[in-house]
């Protein structure tokens, strides 16, 4: 390793022009006679739209443009679809109700979108947009997924009866599931929630729409986790315009945590609006619109029955989920609690029969879809209550149970389709046991008991799939995509380094880490290395960032590209240097003849490449290739998370004591950036557990936590210093070695805060988040 | 945001002049309450009056026991101010507890106090304090102030200038914060003067911020957190929400009493 090259803890290359306020966010571009969209949004859950009257609107100061939904159908801007295919028991495919970009005969949610002034300043089309009168029929809503299922609720899609989306499983056999708990010793029974999330990046959607009559040809300027998916969702499906006659540029992009996935009508609106009134359209969504409008993430409602035999070994495991996807179904929704979620139900543990049944359902609420973690949060939180409890009921400890189950030879089949390729749970378990001094906790639970504090210790063991995925895999799992990723490497004329790459950053770093990856490769300095990524027009179809794919998926296929390079330049140094092509040795900056003095520098290899004065016979000029990579299998990062806390009875306030994070990552290429990533995650975990919730009010269908007065993100001062370590056994399935980080700390940290929790205040029945009115009145509970 | 007119008031009488003109004019001090209700468009004052730099209305001064803070005086600098901590150290920790440092450099006295907040930590130092609401045309005692959510006595167009109240013997405030917005869930502020004990409590009435008499009774005679014990809040009286129930609120009012009698000095 050198002092840039994979595994050094190099600064990230981005963070100046971010910490100086320099970075280039989609809201910061400007284009020649750029105006501004305001939408009109429905101030109901549910109701019919009568009548839009925009005449008193188009006639407000500045205003260009008041379009609605149905002047959208005209044009044949096609319905927003969800991407993934999910057929239930019963053979039949999911049933995806009509989402219109702009809604025009029914709302279905609030802040579902009517209609879109264009105007000269954002404080003209809002005013316009407000003088905008929607005659709605209101009609009942109903909020929550389980409610929603049962009979005389409202009924949000005709295509979806009963409002159900479909009704799936997977696994062993409902039956031997069924006869394997009967003949169980023990069975431990729980109902478990996993609450709603508002997502929350630090900068909200945005989107520039860019029409240019004279090529008929657009731009779109997007907040995107993927613009070349954007693209081709936008062309095949919404008919926006084809792929060659649309540019999708998503430039520094402020965090998405997946909610920057999927595609939203806004980027629709903006483009199609540009093409209407004639002008460039620009809109950014204020915070409340966030709140109301980004893809919220989880909502789960599932019972569970864990069955043990007399030695405490896990005979089987039968969950049953009721998800919630809202008002219509998002992008990849339908993935989330199928093949992201019920395949990672076996967690670290061999369990011989495992049936999941999910039944995901309509109702009227924002839209729900990956969220950081994206299903595997919700498969890890249910399966750790669960083993806590259970070791809890066995009176045995958590740590012995989990240890008694581990699954220790790989790869390792389990009933619910993944195949894992690589592990050692026990090591993750060791570490962090030892790190949070596990067998001191009694003593410092006395010790707190003196003070009138409750002290509590947790654990949970995560599993995740991540490096989403082998395409023919997911293709045949019902993908619409498939998730390999792209990359090209141009070498310049003298030397530098251009990666262009279909992964897109946005908060994780790939500047520094993926130059860091050629740095090592041919030791050139990463300042002569630069990525390109989140341009169509620049950079190859690339699938984009999420699922923690960009180092196990992105980098591998630049590892590919950099292979060919290497194999190119160095036919070229062999050549110049009159030596042979398995002699030579590209290190330090120079390609060298292994054994002897003989070296060009690495420059002079590029140069050759391009004036083409001396080069191989028959080889083309140029140093530059590419490489599409397919990922083998899903890569299986785990680990082990260990929290302490002490609650305050009075006020059932938690503060955490230590927090413990002990992962399998595989190969590393920059540590730094990797603990962030996990305290990044951790913070988010610890949001989910201790503060953040979505909450509607269940009649009106309102949303009660529109802000930050009422939805309570972690600050700070929440979260205590994060312990984090590494136990890494390297991937066998990708050349790097890599696994992912990016989703582990937002997956493993919610059921060990929750086991800590219940374990101090002697009362499992506790929900997320676990506020402190809740702790206070589980403590009251209790006793 | 709706577009707005802004005027730089410079004297009191110069304000409430500026005032009578416009269409729908509001004064307008740190802007930390007033300005997010323009920006989420539920307020939309045609025209703005700028308080903050009005001489008169800045400024601590503490003379023979009494305390005067002017009305546009920050929260930042009621927290660190040496005159405070010495007459009335409770205060100046209520002012750090505020929002975040932002808001305490913006956010001022007056401001607060005209907003009457349910969830505001002021008021409930002016009930505890027995504190003078002084305006540019009277002084209002702050039990007659405070008339219910968001409500006080202020006239229409009446300027508050600065509070005053008399250095307590000892005082405390402990507050038990909302976890989303920080405000206080409940704040109890308790004072010990010459005549007698005052308890002011926010955060958690459901008429605003109000007078324990039963606290007050209770450490009249014995002004310890043990005095306490026995009292009881009545859950029908407080606030329910999202964040926290009226039992919930109930019991936090009474743990926070005891609180901020220990702290008090
Ligand atoms: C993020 C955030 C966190 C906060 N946290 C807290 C908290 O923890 N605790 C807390 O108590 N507060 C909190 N606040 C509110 C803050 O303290 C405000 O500063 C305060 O409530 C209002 O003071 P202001 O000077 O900003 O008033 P402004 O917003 O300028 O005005 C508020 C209202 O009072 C009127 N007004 C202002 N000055 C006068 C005057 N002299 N005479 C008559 N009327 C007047 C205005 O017309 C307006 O109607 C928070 C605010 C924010 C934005």
């Amino acid at each position: 390793m050198g002092v840039e090259g994979i595994g050094a803890r190099v600064a990230r290359k981005e963070d100046k022009r971010f910490l100086t306020g320099k970075g280039r966010y989609t809201d910061d571009m400007v284009v020649p006679g750029m105006k501004y969209a305001a939408f009109v949004r429905s101030p109901h859950a549910h109701a019919k739209i009568k009548r839009i009257d925009a005449s008193a609107a188009e006639k407000m100061p500045g205003v260009i443009a008041v379009l609605n939904g149905q002047q959208m159908l005209d044009d044949g801007i096609g319905n927003l679809i969800c991407g993934w295919m999910i057929h239930s028991k019963d053979g039949s495919p999911m049933k995806m109700g009509a989402w219109r970009p702009l809604a025009h005969e029914t709302v279905r949610y609030v802040g579902d979108a009517v209609a879109v002034v264009v105007a000269d300043s954002v404080g003209e089309a809002r005013d316009a947009a407000e003088q905008v009168v929607v005659d709605y029929e209101e009609l009942p809503a109903v909020t929550d997924a389980a409610t929603a299922l049962t009979a005389g609720q409202p009924q949000l899609h005709p295509e979806a009866a009963g409002n159900l989306i479909y009704d799936w499983a997977i696994g062993t056999s409902e039956a031997e599931t069924d006869a394997a708990i009967a003949a169980a010793a023990h069975v431990t029974e729980m109902t478990i929630l996993n609450n709603r999330l508002a997502p929350n990046p630090m900068e909200p959607r945005a989107a520039l729409g860019v029409y240019d009559s004279a090529e008929d040809h657009y731009t779109c300027y997007t907040t995107s986790q993927n613009p070349h998916v954007a693209r081709l969702v936008m062309s095949a499906f919404y008919n926006v315009a084809p792929e060659n006659k649309l540019r999708v540029i998503a430039p520094d992009v402020g965090g998405g945590f997946g909610s920057k996935i999927f595609i939203y009508p806004e980027e629709i609106v903006c483009l199609w609006a540009s093409k209407r009134a004639g002008v460039p359209v620009k809109w950014t969504s204020d915070r409340t619109e966030a709140f109301l409008t980004d893809a919220h993430g989880r909502d789960h409602r599932s019972t569970v029955k864990m069955a043990f035999d007399k030695d405490n070994r896990i005979t089987a495991l039968k969950v049953d989920t009721i998800a919630n996807f809202g008002a219509y179904m998002s992008l990849f929704s339908s993935s989330v609690p199928t093949y992201l979620y019920a395949t990672l139900l076996s967690g670290q543990y061999a369990i011989p029969a495992i049936h999941a049944n999910v039944r995901a359902v309509y109702t009227n609420t924002t839209p729900v879809d990956a969220y950081r973690g994206a299903g595997r949060p919700e498969a890890t939180y249910l399966l750790e209550r669960t083993i806590e409890t259970a070791a809890r009921e066995l009176g045995v400890s958590p740590a012995e149970l989990r240890r008694k189950n581990f699954i220790r030879s790989f790869p390792y089949q389990t009933p619910v389709i993944m195949n894992y390729d690589a592990g050692n749970y026990e090591a993750s378990l060791e570490a962090s046991m030892k790190q949070a001094d596990w067998a001191g906790f009694p003593a410092r639970k006395a010790e707190a008991e003196k003070r009138g504090k409750k002290r509590g210790i947790g654990m949970s063991c995560y599993i995740e799939a991540c490096g989403i995925a082998p395409s023919a895999a997911v293709g045949s799992l019902g993908a619409g995509v498939g998730l390999w990723e792209s990359a090209e490497v141009r070498v310049n004329a003298v030397g530098t380094i251009e990666v262009l790459t279909g992964s897109h950053s946005h908060g994780q770093g790939h500047e520094t880490t993926f130059a860091q990856l050629v740095a090592d490769r041919f030791g050139v300095p990463i300042d002569s290395v630069s990525v390109v990524h989140g341009d169509t027009d620049k950079v190859q179809m690339g699938m984009g960032t999420y699922g923690s794919r960009s180092g196990a998926v992105g980098m591998s296929a630049i590892v590919k590209a950099l292979d060919k390079v290497e194999a190119k330049a160095k036919k070229i140094a062999a050549h110049l240097m009159e030596a042979d092509e398995s002699d030579i040795v590209i290190e330090n900056g120079e390609a060298k003849v292994a054994g002897t003095d003989k070296t060009v520098p690495w420059f002079q290899v590029a140069l050759s490449a391009y004036t083409a004065h001396n080069l191989p016979g028959g080889m083309e000029p140029g140093l530059k290739e590419g490489a599409f990579y397919d990922p083998t299998n899903f890569t299986f990062p785990a680990g082990c998370y260990i929290c302490e806390v002490e609650i305050d009875q009075e006020t059932g306030k938690t503060d955490i004591i230590q927090f413990v994070a002990a992962d399998d990552f595989g190969n590393i290429i920059n540590p730094m950036i990797v603990e962030g990533q996990v305290h990044g995650g951790i913070a988010q975990g610890i949001g989910q557990a201790l503060l953040e919730g979505v909450h509607y009010d269940a009649q009106s269908g309102q949303l009660l936590t529109a802000s930050y007065m009422d939805y309570a993100m972690p600050r700070a001062d929440d979260l205590p210093s994060f312990q984090v370590s590494h136990q890494n056994t390297p991937c066998p399935g990708n050349p790097l070695g890599i696994k992912g980080c990016g989703e582990a700390g937002a997956i493993g940290s919610p059921p060990a805060l929750i086991n800590a929790i219940t374990d101090a205040i002697g009362n499992n029945d506790l929900s997320m988040p676990a506020t402190p009115q809740k702790v206070w009145a589980a403590i009251h509970a209790a006793h | 945001m709706y577009a707005t007119n802004y005027h730089r008031a410079s004297s009191v009488a110069d304000a409430v002049r500026l005032k009578g003109t416009g269409e729908e004019t509001k004064y307008v001090s740190g802007g930390m309450t007033l300005i997010p209700t323009m920006k989420q468009r539920l307020a939309a004052p045609s025209d703005l009056v700028d308080l903050r730099h009005v001489a008169e209305m800045k400024g601590i001064t503490v003379s023979g026991g009494t305390v005067r803070i002017g009305a546009a005086t920050t929260h930042a600098e009621v927290a660190s101010s040496a005159e405070i901590k010495a007459a009335c150290p409770a205060l100046s920790h209520l002012a750090s507890l505020i929002g975040d440092p932002h808001v305490r450099h913006m956010g001022t006295v007056g401001g607060s106090v005209a907003n009457n907040d349910p969830a505001a930590d002021y008021p409930s130092a002016m009930l505890a304090l027995g504190a003078m609401i002084v305006t540019d045309r009277r002084r209002i005692a702050a039990d007659d102030f405070f008339t219910g959510l968001f409500e006080t006595a202020l006239n229409e167009d009446e300027i508050i200038v600065a509070v005053e109240f008399a250095a307590p013997e000892k005082a405390g405030y402990s507050k038990f914060p909302n976890p989303a917005s920080r405000y206080a869930m409940t704040g109890v502020f308790v004072a010990k003067s010459a005549s007698g004990v005052r308890v002011g409590v926010t955060g958690a009435g459901s008429d605003g911020v109000f007078r324990h008499s039963g606290m007050e009774q209770a450490l009249a005679g014995n002004f310890s957190p043990d005095a306490l014990s026995g009292v009881t809040t009545d859950p029908a009286d407080m606030l329910s929400d999202l964040h926290g129930s009226a039992e919930y609120r109930a019991n936090l009012v009474n743990v926070m009493a005891r609180r901020a009698v220990a702290a008090a000095t």
